[in-house]
């Protein structure tokens, strides 16, 4: 009842004003921050000065990690795709497994900057340094991309600019943490905006389980009872539900076993081998603070993890119940509002004022978009006007986060990467600094244009960086630490191979550019989707790889050297350029 | 042992647990979750279908238990050798 009351004295201040204050608080926090943590040398610039506690970096890390797909998307993709959402579950989850164990603690231990430094040095070569740095360009900017959309959206649904503003006031906020503090600003404003983006997806999770199920505990209440009194599970709810409407029962999905085996190995694989997730563990201390600090961020992240397969379900059924057979003049207002911003569609096409959600697209009258399960979900819920401000500051963090996460790495593969290792190896380090802080003014203008004028592939392309990064660095890094006679031909032949066969697949498969449309289901490999061939690509990585070692010398005895001193944790030395 | 057998029996044992651990991680994740989910699905805990739990749920929870058992062996491995300093 006391919350209730509460409740109800929270709607005198409306959406709009709770939105203001909310994300100007935030805001207001990470500039702040941001002007604190300054970054003086390329060391602060690239890795945070080396010295960023497990904690931190472990809250740094998740809040890298969760971007505007986990927050805003991801609970919406789960609650239409059923079982099958599972692949990003465990995908992006999974990943974290093999990064802890196999190569977060050997990368700090090596201690250099970025990924492609690892690569040059390892296989000795420039070309192999070269080949890194496109690669990681390509990964970032395709992600990047997405994150800056991202930011758009949210500022356009809830503070009433259009999209374009929107993406600017984004790039604004982003440029002024990630140019002035570099790798240590975006640390600590990653740090606070992990607190915004967990609180802000946590408390209208718990409140919706106590609606539907009693259960504070999302994660439990979604294999509860429902709280009607029926004795019913939700989930048998929900499978009732989704069969009688001639969907595929909830809890079984549609994809083939090998595809959603696929697509879970290609992600878990992709998230070890996305470099703006990499450099993290290069900001701590020593080996050991990087094994914890992988733990850290698992954790972190899997309370959003587990959480969002329990909206998806909670979100599911609640529409399903609100909307399904009513007729259309009595559907509450939130529907009638995500209407004319499109997110919402319906069509009565037989004309009698009652709304048929079924699979069959013929007689179907209504089309959600996925995103509206997180955004709208609050309002579908009847929570309370500062929650659903809530939801717009906590996906705002998560885009912003991501953003400015991948922009350091950008900026990093070209003025540590490019200009001093390759182009110009004398430059000073103050120059280098003003050289990392203009690529960094550059990418987030070139992110921002792709943020405003989205090529149609944008978002097609964002879930295949990870194809790209399982197909490219994965293997060659996994190879460069466990087998100490890889050398830089098979190194550089497995790179080249497995992104090309990725990117060729993807521009079949996923874009349809070398046929008149894009090919159908039946013409893919082995029955293996666009999303799911990194997989496929990272294995041909591996083979060439140990098919062009045997052809060619091992690498010589210095570079042994490398491999087996990194492979001991103690003497990790701080980060550094030499 | 030499310092040059000391860091290759350390390796051997890192590997050992390494193999272990990735063996539970493909164990919950694509083993329950995925090839034997139609037959844990016959089995319910709650409302949870076994599989569906393991997809959904399990695996990620074990997956975080994994990473800590792994820092947990490896500090105590890193005192064995004397390579914690």
């Amino acid at each position: 009842m006391v919350m209730m009351h509460s409740l109800i004295i929270s709607e005198t201040i409306d959406v709009q004003t709770w939105t203001y204050i909310l994300v100007g608080i935030t805001f207001a926090l990470y500039i702040g921050i941001a002007i604190w943590s300054r970054a003086g040398s390329t060391k602060d610039f690239y890795v945070a000065g080396g010295g960023v506690s497990p904690l931190a970096n472990g809250m740094a890390t998740a809040a890298d990690w969760m971007s505007a797909a986990s927050f805003i998307s991801m609970a919406g993709i789960i609650s239409f795709a059923g079982y099958d959402g599972a692949v990003y579950l465990m995908g992006w989850t999974g990943g974290y497994v093999l990064l802890a164990l196999l190569l977060a603690p050997y990368l700090r231990k090596f201690g250099k900057f970025t990924v492609p430094d690892f690569i040059g040095d390892r296989y000795y070569s420039k070309t192999a340094r070269v080949v890194a740095v496109f690669c990681a360009l390509l990964v970032s900017f395709t992600y990047v991309a997405g994150q800056m959309r991202g930011v758009g959206i949210v500022f356009s649904r809830f503070l009433e600019v259009d999209i374009n503003s929107g993406v600017i006031i984004g790039m604004l906020i982003v440029l002024f943490y990630a140019v002035l503090g570099g790798m240590k600003g975006i640390t600590y404003t990653q740090v606070a905006q992990y607190c915004v983006l967990i609180f802000a997806f946590m408390v209208p999770a718990i409140f919706i389980s106590i609606q539907m199920t009693g259960n504070p505990i999302p994660q439990l209440g979604f294999g509860s009872e429902l709280a009607d009194g029926s004795g019913t599970f939700l989930l048998d709810k929900l499978d009732g539900l989704s069969t009688e409407l001639g969907f595929s029962e909830y809890t079984e999905g549609s994809k083939s076993t090998l595809d959603v085996f696929a697509i879970t190995l290609a992600l878990m694989i992709g998230t070890a081998g996305l470099p703006h997730v990499i450099v993290r563990f290069f900001t701590v201390k020593n080996v050991k603070d990087a094994r914890k600090s992988a733990g850290i961020a698992l954790l972190l992240i899997v309370i959003l993890y587990t959480t969002a397969p329990a909206v998806a379900a909670f979100a599911r059924t609640n529409m399903i119940e609100t909307v399904s057979n009513k007729t259309y003049a009595d559907v509450p207002e939130w529907f009638k509002k995500w209407q004319t911003t499109g997110l919402i569609t319906y069509e009565d096409k037989n004309k009698d004022g009652i709304i048929q959600y079924v699979a069959d697209a013929n007689t179907n009258e209504l089309v959600v978009d996925r995103d509206i399960m997180v955004l709208a979900n609050p309002e579908i819920a009847e929570l309370p006007n500062w929650v659903i401000a809530l939801v717009a500051a906590g996906g705002l963090a998560a885009a912003l986060s991501t953003a400015a996460g991948l922009l350091l790495v950008i900026s990093a593969s070209i003025s540590h990467d490019l200009i001093k290792k390759i182009i110009k190896p004398t430059i000073s380090e103050k120059s280098e600094l003003v050289a990392a802080r203009l690529s960094a003014v550059g990418a987030v203008c070139i992110a921002g244009y792709f943020g405003i004028n989205p090529p149609g592939f944008v978002a097609a392309v964002v879930a295949l960086a990870f194809g790209l990064a399982a197909a490219s660095f994965f293997p060659a890094i996994i190879l460069g630490i466990f087998y100490k006679k890889m050398n830089k031909e098979g190194a550089i032949a497995g790179m080249i191979v497995g992104i090309t066969a990725m990117l060729l697949y993807m521009m079949k498969y996923k874009l349809g550019w070398f046929d008149d449309s894009v090919p159908d289901k039946s013409e893919w490999w082995f029955g293996i989707s666009p999303e799911g061939f990194g997989s496929i690509a990272m294995c041909l990585n591996f083979m060439v790889s140990i098919i062009v070692l045997k052809f060619t010398k091992a690498p010589p005895k210095e570079v042994q050297d490398i491999v087996e001193n990194i492979r001991i944790p103690s003497g990790a030395g701080e980060a550094s350029s030499h | 042992m030499t310092e040059k057998e000391k860091a290759k029996s350390y390796w051997k044992e890192n590997i050992k647990y390494v193999l272990i651990l990735l063996l539970i991680w493909f164990l919950v994740s694509f083993g329950a979750g995925v090839i034997l989910k139609n037959a844990l699905n016959t089995i319910k805990i709650g409302g949870f279908k076994l599989g569906f739990w393991f997809a959904q749920q399990g695996s990620m929870y074990v997956f975080v238990v994994l990473i800590f058992v792994y820092v947990y062996l490896m500090n105590k491995l890193d005192k064995k050798y004397g390579y914690d300093a």
